[in-house]
C-alpha cells in the first residue's frame, strides 16, 4: 500500500531501503538514534528529497525517473513532529484549524468539535502554545494533524521530547489512534515499549539499512530480535481481560488457545484487550508441574527453537500448548548449565513459569 | 523678521516625510526578499551580497553621493543611457534622490531582516507545509507574522535614517529649495546663514518628531510581546 | 551712466514680463550677501530667485553631473573658468563678481595696528585656513611673507580646514589671533568684539570670486538680468557692507 525505494547520502550516514507498508493500521519505523528512520519519514512526507519512488496506492508521489516529485503541501499526510511546534503566534484553535482552512470543504472528513473532544481540547481553545505543558502541546499538535483529514499519518517520535508524566498522559490517546482511525499510521521511535503497545506492524532499522520487517509482536516475540540498547529479549503477547478480582488485587487475562495468566490488577475494564511483555529472564522451565511454588502462572508448551545468548545462557524459544490449540510463543532465558542437566532439546515439553510481566498495552 | 519657522519650512518638512515613506516602503518590498535570500542560501555568493549590502554603512555619505551624481548623470553609465532614451533626469530630483536614499538604508532595513528570517529556522515552514501551506502562504501566514520584530526594526531603521539623511540627500538632490530640499540641508541652510533661530526651530522639530515615531513603533513592538 | 541705463532697461524688461525664476548656486562663504543682493533683486523687478548653498566643490561636482543650475557663483575663479572650458558654462560670462578681503582678528589682543603684533608672546596660537586649499589660507600666508614675519611666527600657526573653521578657532578661544574674512566680521549680526586689521591690497593676490552663466540659464532673461545687476551699485553697496570688495570696471 505504502511502498517504494529511498536512497539518501549524506556525510557520514546514508539511507538505503524498499518498503511495502500495509495501508491500515500503526507501522512502526524502529531503531537507534541516526538509523536513518525520521529522515525516511520526512522523505515519505516530502519533507525532504531522497532519489528513488514512493507510492501510496495508486497515486505516486514521487517517481525520480518520469521526473515526478509532489511537495510536502500537496501530499494529503497529517505530521506530527518531534516538538509540537505548535505556531506561537497563534492561538491554539487556530491552530488547530491552519490546515483545515486549507483543505477542499468537500474534502473534510474530520471536524473540529469532534478532534476537541477526543484529546481533550476544549479548555486549552482560546490558549497560547507558551503556556502548555508538553503533553498538551502534543495533543493539539496531533489534532492539528489529524483536522487535514490525511490519508496518511506519520509520526516524527511524538513522545521523545515528553517526561514520564507526560507520555503517560499522552499514551492512552495514542493507543486509542488504532480504534478511531481508518488510516494508516507510521510511526517512528526508539523505544521499544512504544512499538509493544502501539504497532501492528514493524521496520527495524540500522544504520540506514532495514535489517527486520513483519508483525510486531512476532518481531518482538522473536528468538532473533535485535532489542535495543539496555533492553532485555522478551515476547509481547496479546491478552483479553476475563475478570478482575479485587480481593486479591488480580486480573485474570486470557489468551490464544485457552490458556490463562495472572496479572497484577490492571486499570481496564473487562473484555478488553492488553499487549503484556514477558522478558525472557521472567521465565523459567521445568520438566513437571512445580508443586508448592509461589510462581502463579505455570503454563504448559513445546521447545520450538533456541539460540546462544550470553557465554553460559541459552535464549529458548517455547509454543504454550492451550486446550483449544497453540498458544503464544514465549521467550525463556536459562543458563546452559541447566539445560545440559535437565536434558532439554527442541520438541520436548516442559512447563513454562512466568515470574512477572509488564503491561505493553491498555486499550481501555 | 518674519517668525522662527516661516511657511516656506514646511515645503522641506513635507519633502522629508515623502522620502522617508517612499524609501522605507521600496526597502521594505525589495529588502525582504532579499533577506529572505540572505537567510536561507548556501550558495558561494552570499559573502559578497552581505559585504555590498553592508557597504553603505561605511562609505561616507558625500562619497556615495558623488558616486551616485556621476553614475546616474548624463554622463554617467546608468544616467546618460537613461536620459538618451528620452526619461527624465535622475539627478537632482526626487526620483534621484530616492534611489541615493534607499541606497544609504539599505543594510539598515535588510540586515534586521536577515537575521529575523535566519532565527526563524526550518520547522516552522515544514509544519506549514505538512498542513497544505504553499511556499507564497507560508510566508504570509507564517514568516511574516513570526519576523514582526524584525519587520518593525527594519521600518524603523530604514524611516528614522532617511529623515537624519544629510550627505547624500545634499549630493544628490542639490538642495533646491522647493524642490529638492529636506529638513537636514534645510538646517544647513539656516546655518549657513546664520539664522539660527530657525536652525534649532527646525532642528527640535526634527527631533520631536523622530522621538515621536520611535515611541509609537515600540510601544506597538512591546504591546505584540514580542522581543526582537 | 551705461550702468544706469543698463539697469532701467532690465526693470523695464522683468516689469512688462510675467515675474521670472533664476536657479542659482552660490558658495557657502557668499551665501549671506547674496541672499541680500538676492532680496533686493526681487523687491526691484518681482522675479523670484531659488538659492542652493554650498561648497564651491561639490556645487562644481554637481554641475558637471547635470545639475539644473542656471548661474553659478564660486568662491574663486578657476571653477567657473573650468565650467566655460567644459562647455557647460556659456562662453564669455566668466565674470568677478566680489573680492575677498583678508582680516586679521583677535578677541583680546590689539592687532589693530598690523601683523607686527602676532610677534607678542601673548599670542600663543595663530588660525589660518590652510594655504593649500583654501584662498584665504593663501593670501595669509602671502600676507605673512610680505612682511617678512613668517619665520618668527610659524611655529604659532595653527592650520583650520577652511576660513570657517580658522574662524571658530579663534572665537571659541582656541586660538589668540588668526586670519580670518573680513565679511566673516562685518556679516554677522552680531559684530564680534576685539581688535581687527583689514589687510591692504598689496600684500596677497586677489581673492577673486567669480560666477558664470550656467548652460542651463542660457536662454533665461531673468539668469542674465540677475547678473546685470550683481554689477549694479545697489549690489555694489551690499557687497561692501558685508565685507568685500568690489571689482573695478
Amino acid at each position: 500500500m505504502i511502498w517504494g525505494t529511498l536512497r539518501l547520502v549524506r556525510e557520514g550516514f546514508s539511507l538505503d531501503v524498499r518498503f511495502d507498508m500495509p495501508g491500515q493500521g500503526l507501522t512502526a519505523l524502529f531503531g537507534h538514534s541516526g538509523s536513518g528512520k525520521s529522515t525516511w519519514l520526512r522523505c515519505l512526507g516530502g519533507l525532504e528529497r531522497g532519489q528513488g519512488r514512493v507510492r501510496i496506492g495508486d497515486t505516486c508521489w514521487q517517481d525520480d525517473k518520469v521526473g515526478i516529485f509532489v511537495p510536502a503541501h500537496r501530499r494529503p499526510i497529517g505530521y506530527v513532529f518531534q516538538e509540537a511546534s505548535l505556531f506561537p503566534h497563534l492561538n491554539v484553535r487556530a491552530n488547530l484549524l491552519y490546515g483545515w482552512r486549507r483543505i477542499d470543504p468537500q474534502q473534510r472528513r474530520v471536524g473540529l468539535d469532534e478532534v476537541v473532544e477526543w484529546l481533550g481540547l476544549s479548555r486549552l481553545l482560546a490558549r497560547r502554545p507558551e503556556g502548555l505543558s508538553g503533553g498538551e502541546r502534543q495533543r493539539v499538535a496531533i489534532g492539528r494533524a489529524l483536522l487535514t483529514s490525511p490519508e496518511l499519518l506519520l509520526m516524527d517520535e511524538p513522545m521523545a521530547a515528553l517526561d514520564a508524566e507526560a507520555k503517560a498522559e499522552i499514551m492512552p490517546y495514542l493507543e486509542a489512534l488504532h480504534r478511531r482511525l481508518s488510516i494508516p499510521v507510521i510511526y517512528v521511535t526508539h523505544a521499544v515499549e512504544e512499538v509493544a503497545r502501539l504497532a501492528d506492524h514493524m521496520v527495524q532499522l540500522r544504520d540506514g539499512r532495514v535489517i527486520a520487517e513483519g508483525n510486531a509482536l512476532e518481531l518482538l516475540s522473536g528468538l532473533h530480535q535485535q532489542p535495543a540498547a539496555g533492553e532485555e529479549p522478551g515476547a509481547v503477547i496479546e491478552a483479553r481481560i476475563a475478570a478482575h478480582d479485587d480481593v486479591h488485587h488480580l486480573t485474570q487475562l486470557s489468551l490464544a488457545g485457552g490458556l490463562g495468566l495472572l496479572a497484577p490488577r490492571l486499570a481496564s475494564g473487562e473484555g478488553g484487550m492488553v499487549r503484556v511483555r514477558i522478558p525472557a529472564r521472567e521465565v523459567s522451565l521445568s520438566l513437571d508441574v512445580p508443586q508448592g511454588s509461589s510462581i502463579l502462572n505455570i503454563l504448559p508448551g513445546r521447545i520450538v527453537a533456541t539460540a546462544e545468548g550470553d557465554p553460559g545462557r541459552v535464549l529458548v524459544q517455547l509454543e504454550l500448548e492451550g486446550v483449544y490449540g497453540p498458544g503464544p510463543r514465549l521467550l525463556s532465558r536459562i543458563s546452559r548449565y541447566s539445560w545440559d542437566l535437565l536434558g532439554l532439546a527442541e520438541g520436548m515439553r516442559v512447563q513454562a513459569q512466568v515470574k512477572s510481566m509488564g503491561l505493553a498495552r491498555d486499550d481501555g | 523678521m518674519t517668525g522662527v519657522v516661516s511657511p516656506a519650512d514646511w515645503a522641506p518638512v513635507a519633502l522629508t516625510l515623502k522620502l522617508a515613506l517612499v524609501t522605507t516602503a521600496i526597502l521594505l518590498v525589495l529588502g525582504t526578499p532579499l533577506a529572505w535570500w540572505l537567510a536561507r542560501t548556501k550558495s558561494r555568493l552570499k559573502a559578497g551580497i552581505e559585504a555590498a549590502v553592508a557597504l553603505p554603512v561605511v562609505l561616507p555619505p558625500t562619497v556615495m553621493g558623488f558616486y551616485l551624481i556621476v553614475l546616474l548623470g548624463p554622463h554617467g553609465w546608468i544616467g546618460g543611457p537613461w536620459e538618451s532614451l528620452g526619461w527624465p533626469r535622475l539627478v537632482f530630483s526626487f526620483p534621484g534622490m530616492v534611489i541615493g536614499s534607499v541606497l544609504y538604508s539599505l543594510p539598515f532595513a535588510v540586515q534586521p531582516l536577515t537575521q529575523s528570517f535566519a532565527v526563524l529556522g526550518d520547522r516552522p515552514l515544514e509544519v506549514a507545509a505538512s498542513l497544505r501551506s504553499s511556499p507564497w502562504d507560508r510566508f504570509f501566514t507564517v514568516v511574516l507574522p513570526l519576523s514582526r520584530p524584525g519587520l518593525l526594526t527594519a521600518t524603523v531603521l530604514a524611516f528614522a535614517h532617511t529623515v537624519g539623511e544629510f550627505g547624500v540627500v545634499l549630493m544628490v538632490g542639490g538642495n533646491i529649495p522647493g524642490r529638492t530640499q529636506v529638513v537636514s540641508t534645510a538646517i544647513y541652510d539656516h546655518v549657513e546663514m546664520m539664522e539660527y533661530p530657525q536652525a534649532y526651530g527646525l532642528s527640535a522639530a526634527m527631533v520631536a518628531f523622530a522621538f515621536l515615531v520611535l515611541l509609537v513603533l515600540y510601544t506597538l513592538n512591546g504591546r505584540t510581546g514580542a522581543r526582537p | 551712466m551705461k550702468r544706469i541705463v543698463l539697469f532701467c532697461f532690465c526693470l523695464l524688461v522683468a516689469g512688462t514680463a510675467r515675474a521670472g525664476e533664476v536657479d542659482v548656486a552660490v558658495a557657502a562663504n557668499f551665501a549671506i550677501p547674496f541672499a541680500a543682493i538676492a532680496k533686493s533683486y526681487t523687491r526691484a523687478t518681482g522675479n523670484h530667485v531659488v538659492v542652493s548653498i554650498g561648497s564651491t566643490g561639490k556645487l562644481f561636482a554637481q554641475i558637471e553631473n547635470g545639475a539644473p543650475f542656471e548661474l553659478f557663483l564660486a568662491a574663486d575663479t578657476r571653477r567657473p573658468n573650468k565650467l566655460v572650458a567644459d562647455g557647460l558654462a556659456v562662453a564669455g560670462s566668466a565674470r568677478i563678481y566680489a573680492i575677498g578681503r583678508l582680516a586679521l582678528w583677535s578677541p583680546n589682543h590689539d592687532v589693530s595696528h598690523g601683523a607686527k603684533a602676532l610677534r607678542m608672546a601673548g599670542i600663543r596660537r595663530i588660525a589660518i585656513a590652510n594655504p593649500k586649499t583654501a584662498p584665504y589660507g593663501a593670501a595669509a600666508m602671502q600676507t605673512l611673507d610680505h612682511l617678512g614675519l613668517t619665520e618668527a611666527v610659524h611655529p604659532k600657526l595653527v592650520m583650520a580646514e577652511n576660513i570657517a573653521q580658522a574662524y571658530q578657532f579663534v572665537a571659541s578661544g582656541n586660538a589668540g589671533a588668526g586670519f580670518v574674512a573680513a565679511s566673516q566680521l562685518k556679516g554677522n549680526k552680531k559684530v564680534p568684539g576685539g581688535f581687527s586689521w583689514l589687510v591692504p591690497d598689496g600684500m596677497h593676490d586677489p581673492i577673486e570670486q567669480g560666477l558664470c552663466l550656467l548652460k542651463a540659464g542660457a536662454a533665461n532673461p531673468v539668469a542674465k538680468a540677475l547678473i546685470h545687476f550683481m554689477a549694479s551699485a545697489q549690489a555694489a553697496k551690499i557687497i561692501s557692507e558685508f565685507g568685500y570688495g568690489v571689482p573695478v570696471r
